[in-house]
């Protein structure tokens, strides 16, 4: 077997295959183990992927041997590969994380199954990224959905099957209209294979049939991105998921849902279509505005840290969708960008609240008082990811933005430029509320808090440094999406 | 109609049967429709199975739903536009059975003209869900294995218990109990029949896996839960559901360690085109011991909450 000619299929497989191994163990350690190794098997993939895309260009590998359209193709482009490479790296950096944590959130008899619905999860977002098939897209949308809802479900917190019902009834209302739309394209075209689907739409875009089901696909991608207003699900599900769970999905679910709008109006459609004909830049760029200001103000206001930056969350989705509007190559280039930059602050700042829930059993801000002499590194890793959101130089952070208010300028929209800063100002009051607390409060003297262990360490402090070297060292990342940006953009994926 | 009515009323237990109903005329217009094998699965999943289980929760709750909270305004705008929108797109569409319809003309010619040589049988719903577009129903398998595991992540890992064969049992319904006992094997029979004829006629592991599950939760709930612990004990149907699916990946392995792109059956056998059959064959019990379990598992779980509360 010839490894390199198989990767794109193994980065999804593995981890998909391991999810039954996982139940068939049935033992905790040994499935957190299978689930550890198998996701670092699937990132190593991946950063050959990244490796062998870019030096030879988009790789297409034919499911069960038959030649799209008529069988399923898996197609990576430089694109693909980076998002791929984003989501293996998160999973791998989180079961890390994980041992410590889910033994303490999860009752023992559940961890291999819980175990065994996170790399469903995992592998199902790798399929979305991976496949170059309209219809294979939303079979692993439903794996990594359900798998997730049932992952939300497991949070202490009785309010957490709130939550994940509420997802799921929304989540499955966007699925429902991503295969309404779906189903309108093969209807039209009578193929499912995006490339192909590109190729052929030019001809029936003028249809109301087309149209609609442009519609339907954005609304339905809009529900799983947590696009404003379509966003209520988000911080609720975030904030009472387990630990490892938020982290896992603040860092890669909404980025592939943005990956898969790009995807859509980018590739299916083609940037004249969707970004020209119809009105989805102005509509974009006013809902990205909105959710970024309006999630950024309602942050400032929470008492719970964990929804605090559930609702960064939200806003930051808003500052990617804002690249997306602007409708020119650097906004793109920013969304991308943005992409990477901001897995790499959501997974440290969840991964640092995870370790404080570890230790104190609950993340309000109350909880925060006098953290910072108790949790030192835990502390600093908050904050540095911090810096990172508001976008300080020179973290990543402050890359994305500057990219972002590079591209707003180039439209001449300076307005929108001024509102993008005045978002990173509002994120300065919520971080500073939480250092406020950390630092300046006066610790609980009744209880003894110890630093988190090593193994949740080592993944937060991998990310903080990852954060700034980034930051630094722009080479890959900025080169990585500026070639995505002119694929994307050059017709055609 | 009946989709009015569903929500309208607010015993649960109607809606649960009134929803049998509809899938049942869905079943009827899939039919209508010449999809043979969609109308199958609505028939054995929508108005079968998801009936039963649909009953089980009910149990577990009230009959009656709460009287809603929110103004319904909202949402019934929503559909509206929703549905609007719908229409809306069907004033350009090709019309039904129109031969020059783009899906008629692209991929689906080839599906039709060369899958019997190809993949080398005369169903060809089967040839493209199991071999063109094999991965999309590996895809969906798992999908069901997914949806087993998060009713037991929810609902609770069994453990073994003493069955209580008093409860769960209709005792003096005699007439219903031989009745049962002359389906029960009518039904496995059947199953088998659909798992194994699904190359030919309609069918496959989807809807065989379904009728096999329904056999069982037949028995039980006529003849208490004892007899069919014994056959298939609860703790076994989570790794029965998780080797359905790893018999299905383990196809796509052998593929690709010959060298081949994952699920290409034609790696397994000489022949390519009994490869096909075989890794197709193959991939369909997968499927089958995957719904089976996993229907099964869902019906336990339920029934088990039923006796603690």
């Amino acid at each position: 077997m010839n490894l390199t000619e198989h990767l794109p299929i193994l980065v999804v497989i593995i981890p998909l295959m391991t999810a039954p191994l996982c139940v068939l163990l049935d033992h905790p350690r040994l499935a957190w183990f299978a689930a550890l190794a198998s996701s670092w098997v699937s990132f190593a993939a991946a950063i050959s992927l990244v490796m062998q895309v870019s030096a030879q260009g988009p790789i297409s590998y034919w499911l069960g041997g038959w030649e799209p359209p008529w069988g399923i193709e898996y197609r990576i482009d430089v694109l693909a590969s980076y998002v791929l490479l984003i989501v293996t790296a998160m999973a791998a950096l989180v079961l890390i994380f994980a041992k410590e944590s889910v033994q303490k959130e999860i009752p023992e008899q559940r961890i291999a199954y819980f175990y065994a619905a996170f790399m469903l999860a995992f592998a199902g977002l790798a399929g979305i990224v991976a496949t170059g098939d309209a219809f294979n897209v939303f079979v692993f949308l439903e794996i990594s959905s359900l798998a997730t809802y049932a992952l939300i479900s497991m949070g202490k917190d009785r309010r957490a099957l709130n939550a994940s019902f509420t997802y799921l009834v929304m989540g499955t209302i966007g699925a429902t209209f991503i295969l309404i739309g779906i189903g309108s394209l093969y209807m039209m075209t009578g193929t499912l294979n995006m490339l192909d689907l590109a190729e052929r739409l030019p001809e029936v875009a003028d249809t109301r049939t087309v149209r609609a089901g442009f519609a339907f696909l954005t609304v339905g991608i809009g529900l799983k991105l947590a696009l404003f207003p379509l966003h209520l699900w988000l911080p609720n599900a975030y904030a009472y998921a387990p630990s490892m769970v938020s982290a896992f999905l603040a860092a890669t679910a909404t980025k592939v849902a943005i990956y898969l709008l790009l995807r859509a109006i980018l590739v299916i459609f083609g940037i004249d279509f969707s970004l020209g004909l119809m009105p989805l830049d102005n509509l974009l760029l006013v809902l990205g505005l909105i959710g970024m200001l309006s999630a950024s103000l309602v942050a400032v206001y929470q008492r719970d840290i964990k929804r605090l930056f559930a609702y960064s969350s939200v806003a930051q989705i808003g500052y990617m969708v804002l690249g997306v509007g602007l409708a020119n190559a650097t906004g793109i280039t920013s969304t991308i960008l943005h992409l990477f930059n901001h897995a790499l602050m959501k997974g440290a700042l969840f991964i640092a609240l995870g370790a404080v829930a570890y230790r104190i059993g609950s993340t309000t801000l109350k909880d925060f008082s006098g953290l910072g002499r108790q949790m030192p590194f835990t502390m600093a890793g908050i904050v540095a990811g911090g810096l990172s959101l508001i976008g300080i130089p020179p973290s990543v952070g402050f890359i994305s933005k500057w990219y972002l208010v590079l591209a707003t300028l180039e439209q001449n929209l300076w307005p929108v430029a001024l509102l993008v800063l005045f978002g990173s100002f509002l994120a300065v009051i919520y971080v500073w509320k939480l250092v406020e607390a950390a630092y300046f409060g006066e610790p609980d003297d009744t209880r003894t808090i110890r630093e988190a262990p090593l193994s949740m360490l080592a993944p937060l402090w991998i990310l903080v440094i990852a954060n700034f070297y980034f930051g630094i060292h722009t080479d890959l990342t900025v080169g990585l999406a500026t070639q995505a940006t002119s694929a994307l953009t050059g017709g055609g994926g | 109609m009946i989709a009015i009515a569903i929500i309208r009323l607010r015993d649960l237990f109607a809606i649960v049967i009134l929803f049998g109903i509809y899938s049942f005329l869905t079943a009827v217009l899939f039919m209508d429709l010449d999809a043979v094998d969609v109308a199958f699965t609505e028939a054995a999943v929508g108005a079968g199975v998801t009936t039963v289980l649909m009953l089980s929760s009910l149990y577990l709750t009230s009959r009656w739903e709460a009287a809603p909270r929110h103004s319904s305004f909202l949402p019934l705008l929503v559909v509206i536009i929703t549905g609007a929108v719908l229409v809306y797109s069907t004033l350009d569409a090709p019309l039904y059975g129109d031969p020059s319809a783009p899906v008629h003309q692209h991929v689906a010619p080839r599906y039709i003209q060369k899958g019997p040589t190809e993949v080398g049988m005369p169903n060809m719903v089967t040839a493209v869900l199991a071999s063109y577009r094999g991965y999309d129903t590996f895809g969906e398998t798992f999908v069901i294995f997914t949806a087993g595991l998060g009713v037991m992540l929810l609902l609770g890992v069994q453990k073994p218990h003493k069955p209580r064969p008093e409860l769960n049992t209709i005792e003096d319904e005699i007439v219903l109990k031989v009745v049962v006992k002359l389906l029960i094997p009518l039904i496995l029979l059947y199953g088998l029949y659909v798992q194994f004829h699904g190359d030919f006629g309609a069918g496959g592991g989807f809807q065989a896996g379904v009728i096999f599950a329904t056999g069982f939760i037949l028995y039980d709930l006529a003849f208490g839960e004892k007899e069919v612990r014994k056959v298939v004990p609860a703790h076994w149907l989570p790794r029965l559901a998780a080797l359905g699916v790893l018999i299905y990946g383990g196809v796509g392995v052998i593929s690709l360690l010959n060298n081949k792109p994952f699920l290409d059956y034609s790696a397994l056998a000489h022949d390519p085109v009994h490869g096909q059959h075989l890794g197709v064959l193959l991939v369909e019990l997968g499927v089958g011991i995957t719904v089976f379990s996993v229907i099964l598992l869902i019906f336990y779980v339920l029934a088990n909450r039923r006796r603690q509360s």
